[in-house]
């Protein structure tokens, strides 16, 4: 009975010409308070349960993925700033080792063009001492050629001479007074 | 009987009549699609919340964006002090949802077209941010009704315009949404018979008008969810940080 008062006195609430409408020819279907109390019972049923699973079980485990996520995220983020400036340094590093080498690099080219320059200076000089020495040498010997070449000569003429008047007289002619032509001669020539 | 547009929103019991003392409890196609909505959205977001990629599978992508869109709404209407809220929240405005778009699958029953199902829900808003009111602030809830800088002759006035607006928050509520579903199943019931009324020649308007007005419909059971979601995040916000 209380049941009863309660389903009119919501339905007059609601729309109470629908209402009438509704009992007389089936108007609206809304209206018709006869599973009124089923659709509100399933309703607190189904809706309880997804509230109930929705809020227990799978609402927290989204909020930790999403928490997860940014953390990782920022994690990531760090680590690759991390990494960034640690390769920067290393690229720093990699720099200095190129310039350091350049410089030795430079080092060594000059030192070893010193060493070479006086190696060939050295080597120059003792060459050129030992060509002067030998210019000497010859001409030394060339001199005492020179010194030695007018007495050959004379000799020499004296011999042809004495041999060409054997030939063209036939007789021997003293040794003495060809030479002492020859000399002669000799003598004229080197004034001369 | 199919040419009656309100056939659709009839309530029929599948399976036997299950009575607890004098009240009717029977299994109906209300429940099933009340049942139906929630296996859906539990079988969707189960699925969305269970892998844990740093790039998310299409379902874990659906779950978190509705999950920020939800959180969002909320902190953005009733600010951070609504934390506790969300999982009622966001289960209410998935329920509507689901009920909304299950319902603009042809032959499937729309739950929140009747407004029974809308008023207990919206009821249960209502005294529930009532209740979370008067805990909060005690009888300085009743500030309320009592808007600062009135003049004091209009005070009287005010405060029965604030009482009887308070009051009509779970009709207005409950109304805004099923009337929404209601009208529109109903129109596109309308237009579907004048396309067969009219024939092959006569047909092609409103059946153009049919298409445009399933377009709208899904925007409107959208809408409609949102807009009840985002009202509740009001209501709580009234009683959670008391301005007035």
């Amino acid at each position: 009975m209380f049941k009863k008062i309660i389903l009119k006195t919501l339905a007059v609430y609601f729309l109470s010409i629908g209402f009438i409408q509704a009992a007389e020819s089936g108007g609206m279907p809304q209206l018709d308070p006869e599973f009124w109390f089923s659709q509100i019972f399933w309703l607190i049923i189904t809706f309880g349960i997804l509230y109930l699973v929705l809020s227990k079980l799978i609402l927290p485990k989204i909020s930790d993925n999403l928490e997860t996520r940014k953390s990782q995220v920022l994690e990531n983020l760090e680590l690759s700033e991390k990494q960034r400036n640690e390769s920067e340094a290393k690229l720093k590093e990699f720099d200095n080792i190129i310039l350091k080498s350049k410089i030795d690099a430079k080092n060594i080219f000059n030192e070893s063009r010193q060493k070479l320059l006086e190696d060939i200076n050295n080597k120059r000089v003792k060459l050129e001492e030992e060509i002067d020495k030998e210019i000497k040498t010859v001409e030394a010997e060339i001199e005492e050629l020179k010194k030695k070449s007018p007495e050959r000569i004379n000799k020499i003429a004296i011999e042809i001479s004495s041999d060409l008047i054997e030939q063209l007289i036939g007789a021997n002619v003293n040794n003495s007074s060809i030479t002492a032509i020859v000399t002669d001669i000799a003598n004229k020539n080197k004034t001369l | 009987m199919a040419a009656n547009p309100m056939t659709q929103f009839n309530v029929y019991r599948i399976g036997p009549e299950i009575k607890v003392g004098e009240i009717d409890i029977s299994f109906t196609n209300a429940s099933l699609f009340m049942v139906i909505s929630t296996i859906a959205i539990l079988f969707i977001f189960n699925f969305g919340a269970k892998k844990n990629s740093i790039i998310p599978t299409k379902l874990q992508l659906l779950g978190e964006l509705s999950y920020s869109f939800i959180s969002k709404m909320i902190s953005d209407t009733a600010g951070s002090k609504a934390k506790p809220y969300f999982s009622f929240i966001f289960s209410l405005f998935m329920f509507v949802l689901f009920c909304n778009m299950l319902g603009m699958i042809p032959y499937t029953f729309t739950v929140t077209s009747h407004i029974i199902v809308t008023f207990v829900l919206a009821a249960f808003i209502f005294i529930g941010v009532t209740i979370i009111g008067f805990i909060k602030h005690g009888l300085g809830y009743l500030k309320l009704f009592v808007p600062s800088g009135v003049p004091m002759v209009l005070l009287p006035l005010i405060v029965v315009i604030e009482i009887i607006s308070y009051l009509s928050r779970p009709i207005s509520l409950s109304v805004r949404l099923f009337a929404n579903m209601m009208a529109g199943h109903t129109m596109m019931k309308v237009f579907g018979s004048f396309v067969v009324s009219l024939g092959i020649v006569g047909g092609w308007l409103p059946l153009s008008f049919s298409v445009a007005l399933t377009g709208l419909e899904i925007l409107v059971a959208f809408l409609q969810a949102y807009v009840f979601a985002i009202l509740t995040c009001i209501y709580l916000n009234d009683a959670l940080n008391l301005h007035h």
